[in-house]
């Protein structure tokens, strides 16, 4: 039944290429906010580790693989490679300071971190062509085989891929005794060291790993788009992160993706109306589900089919 | 012979006040050995102190001859230090099977392993099941959600996630809390049942328990030792009264 | 360089009126208020409207500002802040960013997303001449202005029944619950303080820091950090915090303009990470 249920999430991501052939683009976005928001929750959602931050990572991700194409290296998967280390290095770095107990301290650093990082992409616009935004990426065909054309059709089983081989990883840690410990430091982060667990070392590792994916999903976005602006650090990528992963349901991995795509969806319809239009309901959605609890969309499918069932 | 748990001076201060005070005490292998003292006397921080929890501000921690003073608290527990809580600390989104699952991979060192599904490792699993079976909970309590349980029960998981972490030396912080009286044979059933070569140190408020579990009882007052030996000699000394017993048949 | 010196003073003060409610919403009760700004916000556009269209005298408007943001704090306090007390420190998040979305689109659709100007009054503009500088009027109005409400606020806290008991309440919310202080009544008496401030110093600072939809979201950081590094206890902390960041933003902004926000982001991590005591060491203790 599970297994069903899990192939049948996949045939229909897949299938979306011949269902909505001219919202390529759109698709590969939701891949790559779905990679995105995947990080969050390994973070948020298994961990307990709140931030604001986290577009500091899908931001560097964006960068380093958009200036090694620009400088000459358009090679597609080493510029993801590229990202990963470089995020899960900034990760491990920056962990002692985003983890010194406390939620407010984590919301406060991390924020603060992005926002420099942010600063400075915007204060060194030889690197990063600044507000201009980083022109003349070009990406090389993938294996020298696929090369990325003009409506998107590489680009999406390209973001698709990608989504689909990180989200086993993403499966295997969390069913792994590894994920199991970090439900626990999410349940009681005070009861852990007393069964022998250094709780500091398994954050900073799933901090790093997290970073990593986030940067991974960056570095798609930069070389799907060719292009990359400032907006991949922003204070507003972090927070819609966060709602994508509290719509679709926290801890949950398909929730994950389903609350990227019901936001992206949902953006790509309001904001063609009108923009003020999307930012009002958004803020409306975000009050709301906080007001109204966790579980998210998955949690109402689950709690509707237990209702449907008995 | 050496001391399986061991303090020496052991003080902790917060500000100017000092909630333990020059505390001294040697724990033989198999001791089955309680602290009481009144309300205040720096039980719980004692606790704190030997797990880990806290720094002290003086005095060392020995544990089977080894100096852990500067040892984290899971480092202690690798050592197979061991304490249950006096409020339940447990995992209100896990299942009592999950849980004990988690301890006994904790135990085994298994928790990095990322690799491989928790559901893969059979043995562990049996192990999980094996020791809450002992415990009377029935396979349907076992998956149930921890926080759906009554607190009986809940307390009983406490201490099933203490006992899977096997330990050399147990410290059991007031298990009885709580547990309205039908249910609290449980409780004791599973202290009785360790095996004998477990040290046990048992912090309790219920002097019923003490008397009928400890072999050798310190009593603490305003954190430091106010008197250590046989529950005999403790039921008659004057000064333990006067502090103690006297105190709770007044109140 | 005198100059900048009391420019910085006199942002760092707004700054101050603007953030002393946070630090009271989020050393009271744990609670992380990203919408503060919002506050801020609707005091500043009263404000504008009440200049611009109506032709009200300022110090009036300056009023009304205030008075609506205490309101709306009320309000708001009462119908959905309550409801997110000692909830998780996401929904709270997710709760305020919310807020902020709401108020900049409804900002925004009434009154565009330009940066509104006021015109001050005649006997608030022009410099004065001290010495060999040129010192704005409406600056020394401000720091006259903030140092009576700082003075107020700090003998308020210490000489009133009022202060005792909301420092009792921030000391220990459960022990004062217990002396049958009424923290839930005093929390939103004390909210709507620190919303009306927020909206006097949104008003005061239409001048200043300009005001746009987006003001919520710019100054967050700038409110976070004066409660961080401030802590929640004292007047003193976060006056103290308020005007540091104001001349080193001042005087950041002034000398090295290629730094940019950089060097307050910065400020704000080291800061963080030095001095993690006061209001983060307590919330992060519990």
């Amino acid at each position: 039944m599970r297994l069903a249920l899990e192939a049948g999430f996949w045939l229909l991501a897949l299938a979306s290429y011949w269902l909505l052939p001219d919202q390529l683009p759109l698709l590969s976005q939701i891949a790559i906010g779905a990679l995105f928001v995947l990080s969050l929750d390994l973070l948020v959602g298994y961990a307990g580790v709140l931030t604001l931050g986290h577009a500091a990572f899908f931001g560097l991700g964006a960068y380093a693989a958009g200036i090694l194409a620009q400088q000459g290296w358009g090679e597609p998967l080493s510029g993801l490679l590229l990202a990963a280390v470089l995020s899960a290095l900034l990760g491990l770095l920056t962990a002692p300071l985003v983890l010194r107990g406390g939620d407010l301290p984590a919301l406060m650093v991390t924020l603060g971190l992005s926002l420099m990082l942010g600063e400075a992409a915007n204060k060194l616009p030889g690197l990063t062509g600044g507000a201009d935004g980083l022109l003349g990426v070009e990406i090389w065909p993938i294996f020298g085989l696929f090369r990325f054309d003009l409506y998107g059709h590489t680009a999406f089983f390209y973001s698709l891929a990608v989504l689909f081989l990180l989200f086993l990883l993403a499966r295997l840690i969390t069913a792994a005794p590894f994920g199991l410990a970090l439900r626990g430091i999410r349940g009681n982060a005070r009861r852990m060291p007393a069964l022998g667990t250094p709780v500091r070392a398994r954050l900073v590792a799933v901090y790093a790993l997290a970073a990593a994916y986030a940067g991974v999903a960056g570095a798609l976005l930069a070389q799907t788009t060719q292009f990359v602006s400032l907006d991949v650090l922003s204070f507003q990528r972090s927070a819609e992160g966060l709602l994508m992963l509290v719509l679709g349901g926290l801890g949950a991995l398909y929730g994950a993706m389903i609350g990227a795509a019901a936001f992206t969806f949902a953006h790509h319809v309001l904001s063609e109306m009108s923009p003020l239009f999307w930012q009002f309901w958004i803020g409306l959605a975000l009050v709301a589900l906080a007001l109204a609890g966790r579980g998210g969309l998955l949690g109402l499918g689950a709690a509707a089919l237990r209702r449907w069932r008995a | 012979m050496m001391a399986a748990l061991a303090t020496e001076g052991l003080t902790r201060d917060f500000g100017g006040f000092r909630a333990v005070a020059d505390v001294t005490l040697a724990l033989a292998q198999g001791a089955r050995h309680a602290v009481i003292g009144p309300n205040g006397a720096g039980k719980t921080t004692l606790v704190n102190l030997l797990t880990g929890a806290l720094r002290p501000s003086a005095g060392r921690v020995r544990l089977g001859g080894e100096d852990v003073t500067a040892l984290p608290q899971h480092a202690r527990v690798k050592r197979s230090l061991v304490r249950t809580f006096q409020i339940n600390q447990l995992f209100p989104d896990l299942s009592p099977e999950e849980a004990v699952t988690l301890a006994l991979l904790e135990r085994e060192g298994l928790t990095t392993r990322w690799w491989r599904p928790v559901a893969a490792h059979g043995a562990v699993l049996a192990e999980a099941r094996a020791l809450l079976d002992s415990l009377r909970f029935t396979p349907a309590e076992m998956r149930a959600g921890t926080r759906s349980l009554a607190y009986g029960r809940q307390r009983l998981l406490e201490i099933a996630l203490a006992l899977a972490l096997k330990p050399r030396v147990l410290l059991l912080d007031e298990p009885a809390a709580g547990v309205p009286p039908g249910e609290s044979r449980a409780v004791l059933e599973a202290v009785a049942a360790l095996p004998r070569d477990v040290t046990v140190l048992l912090i309790e408020h219920d002097m019923d328990l003490v008397f009928r579990f400890a072999e050798r009882i310190t009593v603490l007052a305003q954190g430091a030792v106010l008197a250590e030996g046989a529950p005999e000699a403790i039921a008659r000394d004057a000064r333990v009264r006067e502090v103690y017993l006297g105190e709770a048949t007044h109140g | 360089m005198l100059t900048v010196l009391v420019d910085g003073i006199a942002s760092g003060m707004l700054l101050f009126v603007l953030a002393v409610g946070l630090s009271v919403t989020l050393g009271l009760m744990n609670f992380v208020n990203l919408a503060h700004g919002a506050f801020g916000m609707a005091g500043g556009y009263v404000c504008v409207v009440l200049l611009n269209r109506h032709g009200l005298p300022f110090p009036l408007c300056l009023l009304a500002a205030a008075v609506f943001a205490a309101v709306l704090g009320l309000v708001l306090e009462r119908l959905l802040y309550r409801r997110l007390y000692g909830r998780d420190h996401l929904d709270q998040v997710l709760f305020s960013i919310g807020l902020v979305f709401i108020a900049g689109a409804a900002v925004d659709w009434l009154m565009g997303a330009r940066q509104q100007l006021i015109t001050l009054p005649a006997w608030l503009s022009g410099r004065v001449e001290l010495g060999f500088v040129g010192i704005g009027v409406y600056r020394l109005f401000l720091i006259a202005l903030c140092g009576i409400i700082v003075l107020a606020l700090h003998l308020g806290l210490v000489r009133t029944r009022f202060g005792s008991r909301l420092r009792a309440a921030v000391d220990d919310a459960v022990v004062a619950r217990g002396l049958g202080i009424p923290v839930e009544r005093l929390f939103a008496v004390t909210f709507a303080l620190g919303s009306g401030l927020a909206g006097l110093g949104g008003a005061l600072g239409v001048e200043v820091l300009g005001l746009d939809p987006t003001f919520p979201l710019k100054y967050m950081v700038y409110f976070l950090i004066v409660v961080a590094v401030g802590g929640a206890n004292t007047v003193l902390g976060p006056f103290l915090a308020a005007l540091l960041l104001g001349v080193v933003d001042v005087a950041g902004k002034y000398y090295v303009p290629q730094l940019g926000a950089f060097a307050i982001y910065t400020a704000m991590v080291v800061l963080l990470i030095l001095r993690p005591q006061g209001l983060l060491a307590k919330a992060a203790a519990r």
